[in-house]
Formats: structure tokens, C-alpha cells, sequence
């Protein structure tokens, strides 16, 4: 019973990172209708600023999070304004062989510079080891993960439901013609967002070096898990890639613990038979337009 | 003249052999013996070739975009190996066909779940299965021999009569002919009604089944063959090679793919045999300048191809034969650029 609850304790751990990693790439598939592969570089990026920070520089580790974030957010919005805007009107294919192109020179750039083999941020003592309540073992950096992500999900929402930005950015996602024709600027409230998820998914990759492992294929290992997460979770609002990612975290921990033999098999199938019941998603109305 | 009679004559004129083609396969098979020290290389550069003529089937003439073709890929492989391992069947020639069967089977079942839904499904789909496959012959390793690969493959001789050798001279032919063979029925299918009938899908779905194309069922028929090419190469790497491993399925084979025919040009067939050559040549020089991170100047080429963009690209590349072949032949190009590139 006690190892059901800690599984689930992890799985919602897992998932809430993913949906930290993977949200901005929901924006993007929604406001713009572009396929960026290289979502993944970004959270990389972030992840590997945060440990030379920490083990090269000595900074503490919750100082070091911030600037993650914000420097990944500013390669966001370099590589938007000088590459990525150029795509926005191309076809599929061409977006795709873009952002693969971009992943693999991530990759060999960080392999050239960090070297291939797996880093670890030095985490500060309060956050290792785990304790006990009422007999469930709780890991302190997971439930670290959990209150930053499930507060950055709330802040999220009421950004998205309460604010004008996220009125604007509602209707640009619904339909970026008629909100052009409101008058809203479209193309630089998607800037923003996009160096915004930028931003979300450095610093979800700064998390993940402790749990999902840090090395230079990073980008490539979990692109087919954010992939899963927006196309399962539709991206026509927040909630969908939220649920998507629980889903998806829960079942893969749930997966590898009670059959390991089967590991990522579990997680393929699912994708698989969802986007064929429901190809536009599980809580989308559009997935891709 | 009618219309119906103006498309058959211009389909027809379309479909002839051109002196370009025939000089192309000479140059090809010339290669065979010009270069007797560069065999294995130049194997690899057919099978790749086979490979990508097999995507741009669905790609240049479907528009259906795949990243996961590699699934077909390592199934030929695999079968291609455990029916040479166990003398299942040990002739080269048939095992080839049974293997590519067995993709083919695998592209009929899918073909299913990559007709449904728009660009960014199918890639997942696509993507997805191959990864599916590629933890299915991690889970199965008794019989795939997991991260090892399949070891121990000791080939026939081709028809009981020719033997591998060791430079891969025979392997060299073998592949040419398999490649020469599959090409003419994929230039027969590509400029069959049929075939028209599939850039009419590809242009517009919609207006392609308004007018009595069944969209579906000719999409089904096209991912099948298609799967059954790309079976057909991966068994030729496992015959050629003599080994299948866990990196038949990875998801770089299919990148490196989509590469091979992004530098080709879709919608021609010769697209994947010229950037088959052209992906090799890239692969060498970067490796031989930075052994470890020539996947760096890979990424970069795609990049510069697609912001410079394809279709502009390919004008240039062709401007120098098409200005000879004017010269010489006095007439209109004859290597054109599809219009309507993917």
C-alpha cells in the first residue's frame, strides 16, 4: 500500500516536471502551428547553466534556478526574432527539419563543450534524502519539484485566466486571424510566450538533472515525451497538457516499477492508442490546425 | 484535342526514358568498377540510397511525413538476420523478399493509424512506432540479442552460386541490381495513373477525393509499398553487413533520412539516389574533420537548407546541368524541380 503511495508521490513529481519542461512547447504548437523538436535544447540549456553555476561558481542552488530560467528565456528570444519566425508560414516538414537540425547542433555543441557524460548539480543537504509521514517515503527535492511546479502551474492559470496578457494570448490561440484583426499583436504576444516557455522549460531542465538525467542527448531522449504531452493533452488550453503530463509521469513510474521488463513500451502504446481514439488530442478540441 | 488525351500525352512524354537517366545508372554502374578499393562505402551509399528512395514514395509523391520510417527499416533488418541465423531461409535473394514482406506486412497494419489525422500525428505515429519497435527488440533480446545485436550472420552465396566476399565486391552488384530493379517499378507505379493520382492526393486531398480518388485506400497502398522498400534496404544492410543491432530503429536513422532527401529534392525519385551520395560525401569530410561532433555540421547543413529554402536550393544545384544539357540538347531542361515541393 505504502509503495503504491510512494510511487504515486514520484509519478506526480515526474509529471509535474514534464509539464514544466513541455507547457511552452504547447503554446507553440497552438499559437503558431509550429513543430519545434528542439524544445528540448532549451531545457538542456537551462539545465547545464544551472550546474556550471552551482559546481563551477558556487552559487546556491535556489539563486541559481532564476538565472536559468532567464538565460534560457533569452536564447528563446534571440533564436525567435533571428531564426524561428522565418518558419512560421512554412509547411511541416520544413519546421521539423529545422528544429532537428538546431537539436543536433545542441547536442554536439554540448557534448564538445560539457563532454558526454552525464553531469549532477550539487544539491544543497536540506533537499537530499527522504522522510517518512504516516509510513510513505517522501523524497525532499521531489517535494521541492511538486511546490515549485504546482505553484508555477497555479501563476500559470490566473496569468492565462485573470490577466489581459492572458485574454490576449486566449484569443490569439483561438483564432490568431480575428485577434489580428482586434488588434492585438499577435506575432509579439507569441514572442513573449515563446521566450517564456523557453524560460519554464530551462528551468525545468535544471530541475530534472537529479531525476531524468542530464547529459547532452537530453534533447533527443525526451523529445518524444514533450511531444506526447501536447498531443495528448491538446494544446487549446493549460489544463490539458497538465493532466496529460500526470498522466504520463504516474504512468511511466507506475510502468517501470510493476514491469520493468516492459519499460517505455507502457508509454508508446498509450500514445499510440490515444492519438488513434482521439487524434486531436485527449482534452484538445485542436491539436493542429 | 481533347483534355483527357492532352494529360495522357504530357503524362506520357513525362514518363519516357531520358538520355540523362540512362547516362546516370552507366555512371552509376561504371563506379562499380572504376573504384574496386571503395566498395563497402559505396554499398552503404546504395542501401541508403534504396532507403530514401522508399520515403520519398510517401513523402515526394504521397505527402505523408514520417518520422519513424526506420521502423521498416530495422524490421528488414531483423528478419532479414533471424531468417539468415536460423537457416530459415538461407538464400539471399528469397530471404530479401521475405523480409521486405514482413515490413510490408508492418506498413499494411500501420498504415492504418498514419492515414488518420493531420501532419503533426502522423509524425507522431510514425515516431512512436518506431520507438515502440526499438523497446520491443530491447524487451524481446533472446531473440534480437538486445543492445548486442544479432551476431554471428554467415551469408549464403546469391542464387547458391555467388559468395560474399570480403571486399564486398558481390555485395556491391547485388545491392546495384536490387536498387536498379526496385527503382524501375517504383518509376512504373510513380508514373502510372496511379501515381498521378497520388500527387493529385498530395496537392489536395479535398478536390482529389471530389473527384473520385479513394484518398484512403490509394494512401494504404503507397505506405505499404513503401514499407515494403524500406524493409527490402534494411535487409540488405544486415546481408551486406552481416550485423543487426538495436540502432536500426533509432531515431536518427530516420533523421538522417529525411537529410538524405532534403539535399536530394522530392518528387523525383533520383532525389534520394543523388542525396544518398551527396549525405555520404558530407558524412566523410565532417568526420574526418571533427570525429565526434560531425552530427554538429550535419544540424547546421539542415538549417542552412531550410532557412535558405529547399525549392531555391535546388534551382541553384541544377542550374549548371540544366544550362549544359540546353547547350547540348538543344531543349528544355530536363532535370526539373517539382513544383510543389513538400
Amino acid at each position: 500500500m505504502t509503495s503504491i503511495l510512494t510511487n504515486l508521490f514520484d509519478g506526480v513529481a515526474y509529471g509535474m516536471l514534464l509539464f514544466v519542461l513541455a507547457c511552452g512547447l504547447a503554446v507553440t504548437l497552438g499559437l503558431m502551428n509550429f513543430v519545434n523538436l528542439a524544445h528540448g535544447a532549451f531545457a538542456m540549456a537551462g539545465g547545464y547553466i544551472c550546474m556550471v553555476l552551482v559546481n563551477r561558481m558556487g552559487w546556491p542552488f535556489f539563486a541559481a534556478l532564476p538565472l536559468a530560467f532567464v538565460s534560457s528565456a533569452a536564447i528563446g528570444i534571440a533564436l525567435e526574432r533571428t531564426l524561428y519566425r522565418h518558419l512560421y508560414a512554412r509547411s511541416h516538414l520544413d519546421q521539423v527539419l529545422f528544429t532537428i537540425g538546431l537539436t543536433f547542433m545542441s547536442v554536439a555543441a554540448v557534448d564538445y563543450i560539457q563532454g558526454s557524460s552525464r553531469v549532477f548539480i550539487n544539491l544543497p543537504a536540506a533537499l537530499q534524502g527522504q522522510f517518512d509521514l504516516f509510513g510513505v517515503g517522501i523524497g525532499r527535492y521531489r517535494l521541492m519539484i511538486i511546490v515549485i511546479c504546482g505553484l508555477l502551474t497555479i501563476a500559470l492559470q490566473m496569468v492565462l485566466a485573470k490577466t489581459r496578457f492572458g485574454s490576449r494570448l486566449r484569443a490569439a490561440v483561438d483564432d490568431p486571424r480575428a485577434a489580428s484583426g482586434l488588434g492585438i499583436n499577435v506575432p509579439q504576444v507569441f514572442a513573449f510566450t515563446f521566450a517564456f516557455g523557453c524560460g519554464l522549460a530551462g528551468l525545468g531542465g535544471a530541475l530534472s538533472a537529479e531525476i531524468l538525467g542530464l547529459d547532452p542527448y537530453f534533447p533527443l531522449k525526451f523529445m518524444i515525451y514533450f511531444l506526447i504531452v501536447v498531443t495528448v493533452g491538446g494544446s487549446s488550453s493549460i489544463t490539458g497538457p497538465f493532466l496529460a503530463s500526470l498522466l504520463l509521469g504516474i504512468g511511466d513510474v507506475a510502468g517501470k516499477y510493476y514491469v520493468p521488463k516492459m519499460g517505455p513500451f507502457v508509454i508508446y502504446t498509450m500514445m499510440i492508442v490515444i492519438l488513434i481514439w482521439r487524434p486531436n488530442g485527449l482534452f484538445g478540441r485542436t491539436a493542429a490546425r | 484535342m481533347s483534355a483527357s488525351s492532352d494529360v495522357g500525352f504530357h503524362a506520357q512524354r513525362q514518363a519516357r526514358w531520358h538520355y540523362g537517366e540512362v547516362a546516370f545508372w552507366l555512371i552509376v554502374l561504371a563506379c562499380g568498377f572504376a573504384f574496386p578499393t571503395r566498395y563497402l562505402i559505396m554499398t552503404d551509399i546504395l542501401r541508403l540510397a534504396l532507403f530514401a528512395m522508399s520515403l520519398d514514395l510517401i513523402l515526394g509523391y504521397a505527402g505523408i511525413v514520417s518520422l519513424g520510417h526506420a521502423a521498416f527499416f530495422g524490421v528488414g533488418a531483423y528478419a532479414a538476420g533471424l531468417l539468415a541465423l536460423h537457416g530459415i531461409v538461407s538464400e539471399p535473394v528469397l530471404a530479401l523478399i521475405v523480409a521486405g514482406l514482413a515490413a510490408m506486412v508492418l506498413g499494411f497494419a500501420t498504415s492504418f493509424l498514419v492515414i488518420r489525422g493531420v501532419d503533426l500525428t502522423r509524425l507522431m505515429v510514425t515516431l512512436g512506432i518506431a520507438l515502440l519497435l526499438e523497446a520491443l527488440a530491447e524487451r524481446f533480446s533472446n531473440i534480437t540479442g538486445g543492445t548486442d545485436g544479432l551476431q554471428g550472420i554467415e551469408m549464403q552465396p546469391i542464387f547458391g552460386a555467388i559468395p560474399f566476399d570480403m571486399f564486398g565486391k558481390a555485395g556491391f552488384f547485388y545491392s546495384l541490381a536490387v536498387l536498379f530493379l526496385l527503382f524501375l517499378f517504383a518509376r512504373r507505379v510513380v508514373h502510372s495513373p496511379f501515381g498521378l493520382s497520388l500527387r493529385a492526393i498530395k496537392n489536395n486531398p479535398l478536390r482529389a477525393a471530389a473527384i473520385g480518388i479513394p484518398v484512403n485506400r490509394r494512401l494504404i497502398a503507397i505506405y505499404t509499398l513503401a514499407a515494403f522498400y524500406a524493409g527490402v534496404a534494411g535487409a540488405l544492410f544486415t546481408q551486406t553487413t552481416a550485423i543487426a543491432s538495436l540502432d536500426v530503429f533509432a531515431f536518427e536513422r530516420s533523421a538522417d533520412l529525411m537529410l538524405v532527401l532534403v539535399i536530394g529534392g522530392t518528387g523525383y525519385l533520383y532525389g534520394g539516389l543523388v542525396g544518398a551520395v551527396i549525405f555520404r560525401m558530407l558524412q566523410e569530410v565532417f568526420s574526418t574533420i571533427t570525429p565526434q561532433y560531425w552530427q554538429f555540421w550535419i544540424g547546421l547543413v539542415l538549417v542552412v537548407i531550410v532557412l535558405v529554402g529547399r525549392q531555391r536550393l535546388h534551382r541553384w544545384v541544377l542550374y549548371l546541368p540544366n544550362l549544359v544539357i540546353r547547350q547540348i540538347a538543344g531543349r528544355k531542361a530536363i532535370v526539373a524541380v517539382p513544383e510543389s515541393d513538400a
